[in-house]
């Protein structure tokens, strides 16, 4: 057979798109059937919102600090740093289904592709990240009911962009963690040396003014952690405002884990090989 | 079309070592346009590493893999085009029907749905599953999800396959099944076929056979060819003489 579509010539930008188009639609189609994850996914965070955010309410106080300006309830306060948690647990157990998927062998058909291996990986990071996305906005829904929503209408828009970026930075540290794991039961690992003090030191659950007043070397560390620049930046992007040094920072780290990502993968470099795959 | 005399996979001069282990010691063979050739070898004789580097998921360091005279490491799109592969461990998405496997697998190499849907239905006749598009991968036995995988490998039109001990976890009848529907394809569609295994059965006389053993290939040529050359009773009687293996390793 002599088919246009498989003659050797290189692809065509419309073959790239037919193989970006493959890769979120399959990772669409399992988001679908997965339905335990999907509730789980939307569980988490309403459980801190509801319990946690209720409870804390009195106990916390929140200054007027931008891009709030009036005083908030606690649970106002919050939602952005529970809808990077969304993507943080996603882009980790993405990771997690990659050690999976690589020790089932999807991973392998991913990798036998004759596509370029970074357009392939970030294809399949560009899938995870909108399905975080779908993810972050069925909890603003169900958020909606309890008042949490933007000052105007816009800000569910004005909050993509912002959304897409620190998806693509937490796919992207995911991906360069699923290539350092060797062993899919390490979630537990995960959760305590990645999940945890990720989410903990950072401005999503108390603003770092607070952190400051009680110990200016956490400060410091919160300062630097992605997470808390992935949180205000989807603060303010809900606000309808750009917080510049989060974007750059989101940016810059996001460039960082795509690249070790990619050359971890790389078969000549990689760690896979090193290892043993 | 390639000149006849270019090898559907030529492997050169190939090492690989984890850390302090060589898994492969300068291994080199041929598989030629239209061949059912063998690999056998025992269970860490070196086959999945051989596969590794074939697919490219890691880097061959030393030596040469060429695909229809593409380099792997070279001009890897032009090579893995040419490829078609069944992996040993079970690589179908469960929850996805056999059409959606398929169509995910035809993006993969840039052919849009519906010259996937085309070519599926062409592929899954020829396999004899063309009612199960629609079923999901779940509900198929271990015998039919081989055949879809072997069907799904072809979807682009490689002219060699190559397929990673595909008999474990079968049956015997699945197992006879599949191996006539692969030397089908071989006879109809001039397919290159490299074929692993440990289980000498599935090696017919006329098989060009490969023996890899820790990592070196200690003989190649036709299966009878072999069995004459070592004065052997069989190709398993073979592959004990060459290899020094004991008898039970090799039939177990």
């Amino acid at each position: 057979m002599s088919d246009p579509e498989t003659s050797l010539a290189p692809f065509t930008l419309r073959q790239y798109a037919i193989c970006l188009w493959g890769v979120v639609w399959r990772e669409g189609l399992r988001f679908l059937h997965q339905r335990e994850r999907f509730v789980s996914a939307l569980v988490r965070p309403l459980v801190w919102l509801f319990i946690f955010a209720a409870g804390f309410r009195q106990v916390l106080g929140i200054s007027i600090i931008p891009p709030y300006e009036t005083y908030v309830l606690y649970e106002v306060y919050i939602a952005p740093g529970l809808m990077a948690m969304i993507q943080l647990f996603n882009g980790m157990q993405s990771s997690l289904s990659m050690v999976y998927d690589r020790e089932m062998g999807n991973m392998r058909t991913l990798l036998v592709s004759p596509f370029p291996r970074w357009f392939l990986l970030s294809a399949k990071l560009f899938a995870g990240g909108a399905v975080s996305i779908l993810q972050v906005y069925a909890f603003l829904l169900i958020a909606w009911f309890w008042e949490i929503e933007p000052p105007t209408y816009w800000g569910y828009l004005t909050v993509l962009p912002a959304l897409a970026l620190s998806g693509l930075m937490l796919g992207a540290l995911g991906m360069l963690l699923s290539s350092l794991i060797k062993q899919l039961e390490n979630f537990a690992g995960v959760m305590n040396f990645v999940i945890f003090p990720m989410f903990f030191a950072s401005s999503a659950l108390y603003p770092l003014w607070r952190v400051q007043e009680s110990s200016p070397w956490l400060y410091r560390l919160c300062a630097l952690n992605p997470f808390t620049h992935a949180v205000e930046l989807i603060r303010f992007a809900f606000y309808q405002k750009i917080e510049w040094t989060s974007f750059a920072v989101v940016a810059a780290y996001a460039s960082v884990f795509l690249v070790a990502a990619i050359v971890a993968y790389d078969p000549a470099r990689g760690m896979i090989m090193r290892r043993g795959g | 079309m390639n000149a006849p005399e270019t090898p559907a996979l030529s492997i050169q001069g190939l090492s690989h070592s984890y850390g302090a282990r060589k898994a492969l010691d300068a291994v080199s063979f041929n598989v030629a346009p239209g061949s059912f050739t063998v690999l056998l070898g025992l269970n860490g004789a070196g086959k999945s590493t051989l596969f590794s580097l074939v697919t490219r998921l890691y880097a061959a360091r030393e030596g040469e893999i060429d695909i229809f005279g593409a380099n792997v490491m070279r001009q890897p799109g032009a090579a893995l085009r040419r490829l078609g592969v069944v992996f040993q461990a079970r690589t179908l998405d469960l929850e996805l029907s056999v059409m959606q496997n398929l169509i995910y697998h035809a993006a993969l190499h840039g052919i849009g749905p519906m010259e996937a849907r085309r070519r599926g239905n062409i592929a899954l006749a020829r396999a004899g599953l063309a009612d199960r598009a629609n079923d999901k991968a779940r509900a198929l036995s271990g015998g039919q999800m081989r055949r879809i995988e072997i069907a799904r490998a072809l979807l682009h039109d490689p002219k060699l396959l190559l397929l990673d001990e595909p008999t474990v976890g079968l049956d015997i009848k699945a197992r006879a099944d599949l191996l006539a529907h692969v030397r089908h394809l071989v006879r109809e569609e001039q397919l290159g076929v490299l074929w692993t295994t440990h289980l000498i059965d599935e090696i017919s006389d006329d098989d060009p056979v490969v023996i890899l053993h820790r990592g070196k290939v200690l003989a190649t040529g036709r299966a009878a060819d072999i069995v004459a050359r070592y004065g052997a009773s069989n190709i398993g009687d073979a592959f004990t003489r060459i290899t020094g293996a004991d008898e039970e390793k090799i039939s177990a």
